[in-house]
């Protein structure tokens, strides 16, 4: 009787098989990977048309507007021109020059007939307003260097983009976790 | 009282300096219950004053500020207080405004949500003298 070498060749067929399987369920979890991105940033795109800022969601940054926000608090913006900038509202702004926006409470404003508008703004936590955090030979902000407008806000959970921005290990843990679970996880 | 001076912070030239004495009598109740809700952290009260000038249709101005925390007295009987930020005016409107409305306002700050701003009802007008005064201290 013949050993017949059958058994041998199925599985390596069989590996085969496998190794094609996983393949193409690979190319899938990177097409859903891919989905999933695109998903957010369409997201995201769409609530900078709906709120009308560059920056719906940010993250407080420094304690001069406690005790109402904290560092790691979310806020959320708006940014609509029909919306007058008016004392009181909580604006967050960017000094010419620098990449770091500040929220800080609206104290003056002295507004024109045409609708052109200058503004001073304080921190409830600071002790005087911030002319002194203008670029120098600045005396008041305007329309264009408003990023938003505070609507509403979320405590604590903005952590997380700090911790990840302090600590970039941190940072590329988290987005391989993320990278992993998605690539993974049959769905 | 106005003075004419200086502005010290501003742009290098003389401006409307106006000084305010108020009281506030205020009870921040809405209806019965308290606006201390269980989402309410703290109210962000401020007194602004608002008037139109020649220079500028619409001016507006913080004379005052005051955070209130829940579990503050809600009550506010406040007598001759005098403004905490100096009233400057862009330019020279203060003198002989009969327009100047004082309003006190507040910023409702929740434990998480929307972050509304409300008017109070009450509202009150200070008229500005036509002349500058020059000796009175503050």
């Amino acid at each position: 009787a013949e050993v017949r070498r059958v058994p041998a060749m199925l599985s390596l067929d069989f590996l085969d098989d496998v190794r094609r399987m996983n393949k193409r369920q690979l190319y899938y979890q990177v097409l859903n990977f891919g989905m999933i991105v695109s998903s957010a940033l369409m997201i995201w795109k769409g609530l900078m048309v709906v709120t009308g800022s560059e920056s719906p969601i940010v993250v407080v940054l420094s304690g001069s507007m406690e005790p109402a926000f904290h560092r790691g608090d979310l806020l959320f913006l708006t940014n609509r021109i029909e919306d007058p900038i008016r004392v009181g509202e909580i604006v967050v702004f960017r000094i010419e020059g620098r990449e770091i926006p500040i929220v800080h409470r609206v104290l003056k404003i002295h507004e024109k007939q045409n609708g052109d508008i200058k503004f001073l703004t304080k921190g409830d936590n600071n002790a005087v307003d911030d002319r002194g955090l203008y670029k120098r030979g600045q005396h008041w902000l305007e329309k264009k260097d408003v990023v938003g407008r505070a609507r509403g806000f979320v405590p604590y959970i903005g952590i997380v983009t700090i911790l990840m921005n302090d600590y970039p290990k941190f940072k590329y843990a988290v987005l391989f976790l993320l990278g992993l679970f998605v690539l993974v996880h049959r769905e | 009282l106005r003075k004419n001076v200086e502005d010290f912070t501003g742009p290098r030239e003389r401006s409307d300096l106006g000084f305010v004495t108020f009281d506030i009598t205020a009870d921040i109740l809405n209806g019965k219950t308290s606006i201390f809700d269980w989402n309410v952290k703290q109210l962000f009260l401020y007194l602004s004053a608002e008037y139109s000038t020649k220079n500028n249709a619409l001016n507006q101005v913080v004379l005052w500020d005051k955070i209130m925390l829940r579990g503050d007295n809600p009550r506010l009987f406040l007598k001759d207080m005098k403004s905490k930020y100096f009233f400057f005016d862009d330019g020279n409107g203060l003198k002989g405004n009969r327009n100047v409305t004082l309003t006190l306002s507040w910023n409702v700050v929740p434990n998480a949500g929307i972050l509304p701003l409300v008017t109070g009802s009450g509202h009150v007008s200070v008229p500005f003298p036509d002349t500058y005064e020059t000796t009175k201290s503050y």
